[in-house]
């Protein structure tokens, strides 16, 4: 990797997102007005005492799901757009390393994923009044690992698309069983034996049990860190199995 | 003199067919060779050889006195894809500065890249809001930004009004007076004129590597068009077994 070279990659495609106001604007909309309807969904739902009401304990784990749903998607179309127009088998002539360009990607939209968090985050604690016995830095910090964790598996899953319709098909296959299989419908320790064997292998379960840590606990937990921990892992064994799968000879 | 590009023996298969037959052909430096063929005979194919993105089934690439491919030639060659392949969602400078600064160069060298393809006064549109024209030229403008040794085109003036492209002739012999070697495919024939040298390619095969001169001379004929089908009927009967 070079500093330079990744720099420059980072800044070139947080300019190519801020030239499309759209994205950024449903970026930034997308996630506030979901956690409103959750909001008023379960705005007369009774509270069992001395349990986190049923909107802290949802809107918790969706401020980590967006950036992870919403980078999965638009790093698999961005990666894809790199190899049918061209611009990645030109990349790959120049001095450019295929982790420059990897590392890129989960730098920038690891940004724009943590500025996307802070945004719902300030909605839900603000304007909703969740409360967490936790910071709400520790859930900004945890919700863009996840937006890195999505970039690295949308790098991955990108490399086995051939087109647009395939590569958002990838999108019900990868999230989908994460989100299920998180401890948000069912708790994870409830769910028979096969299927906790399933969640103990998705990060996603981890980056949940990390946030339901920071929504119970005042101070940092050590399986808060462990957590973290395994999700940052994750994310940096699938954009080395990504870099695998580039190839600078294709046929 | 060590030639820019040297290929022995070059066969590539695609998809299951041979797209090049056993190629042998040198580039010498500080030229314009153009390569020369119809649509399908294999001038992208080679090209990509060349700038080494392509699985090779047989035979050796040597560009610059390494091997096409080598990481240190990353620096030293700049390649121009046939369809353009720059960012629609970037403006003009935006991409040229991308590029410049993968081959560590700075702004002025991108604005320099950007004038010289005559986009200047388009520096600040988003590719994307461009003709196809200036989309390619755009194209163009990043592969020349890295002031690279040897200059893979391919197909640089498809779509340029004739003004323009005697321009870009123009700018590609003064990068070649300067030492730049470069490499230009095209399947218009009054091109074919402008070069130093010439190859021509049929059915992934060569079937000439010369001067207009003298392919001319040995064609008996002063159209070079006319020379190229007397070449190709001299040559060998009909083979379909190309493709590309």
């Amino acid at each position: 990797m070079n500093p330079r070279i990744l720099s420059a990659t980072v800044t070139r495609i947080l300019r190519q997102l801020r030239h499309d106001r759209r994205t950024v604007a449903l970026l930034v909309a997308v996630p506030t007005v979901l956690l409103t309807l959750v909001y008023y969904m379960y705005a007369d739902q009774p509270t069992a005492p001395g349990q986190p009401s049923a909107f802290d304990r949802i809107a918790l784990v969706m401020l980590g799901f967006f950036p992870f749903i919403i980078m999965f998607l638009v790093t698999s179309i961005a990666m894809l757009r790199e190899r049918t127009t061209g611009t990645l088998e030109r990349l790959l002539t120049t001095p450019l390393a295929k982790t420059d360009l990897l590392f890129g990607y989960g730098i920038a939209f690891g940004l724009a994923g943590a500025v996307q968090a802070a945004i719902a985050s300030a909605a839900a604690y603000w304007v909703f009044g969740l409360e967490t016995a936790g910071s709400s830095a520790l859930v900004i910090m945890i919700a863009a690992l996840n937006a890195v964790l999505a970039v690295a598996l949308g790098l991955l899953c990108s490399a086995f698309a051939r087109t647009e319709f395939q590569a958002v098909q990838f999108m019900p296959v990868v999230v989908a069983p994460q989100l299920l299989l998180c401890g948000l419908f069912v708790p994870r320790d409830e769910m028979a034996g096969w299927l906790q064997a399933i969640s103990d292998v998705l990060p996603l379960s981890y980056a949940v049990e990390a946030l339901q840590e920071v929504g119970a606990h005042a101070e940092p937990t050590g399986t808060m860190w462990r957590d973290t921990a395994i999700v940052a892992a994750a994310a940096v064994v699938a954009l080395v199995l990504a870099a695998a799968t580039l190839r600078r000879r294709s046929g | 003199m060590v030639d820019a590009i040297a290929v022995r023996g070059l066969v590539v298969d695609r998809g299951g067919r041979r797209v090049l037959h056993d190629i042998d052909a040198t580039v010498p430096r500080g030229s314009v060779t153009g390569l020369l063929g119809p649509s399908g005979s294999g001038k992208t194919t080679l090209m990509r050889a060349v700038v080494g993105v392509q699985v090779v089934a047989a035979g050796t690439v040597t560009v610059l006195g390494a091997p096409a491919g080598s990481p240190l030639l990353r620096h030293r060659v700049g390649y121009l894809t046939q369809a353009p392949s720059v960012y629609p969602d970037l403006t003009v400078r935006e991409n040229a500065r991308y590029f410049a600064a993968l081959h560590g160069r700075g702004r002025a060298e991108a604005d320099r890249a950007v004038a010289d393809v005559g986009l200047a006064t388009a520096a600040g549109q988003l590719v994307g809001t461009l003709s196809g024209g200036q989309r390619s030229r755009a194209s163009l403008a990043c592969a020349l930004v890295g002031e690279p040794e040897l200059i893979v085109l391919d197909e640089p003036t498809v779509g340029q009004d004739p003004v323009l492209r005697a321009e870009l002739w123009a700018r590609f012999h003064e990068l070649a007076a300067t030492g730049t070697t470069l490499l230009v495919s095209s399947h218009v024939m009054d091109e074919a004129a402008r070069c130093d040298r010439l190859l021509l390619i049929r059915q992934g095969r060569l079937i000439a590597d010369d001067t207009p001169e003298a392919i001319r001379a040995a064609a008996g004929v002063d159209d070079l068009d006319e020379a190229f089908l007397r070449l190709i009927r001299a040559g060998q009967p009909d083979d379909q077994t190309g493709e590309a």
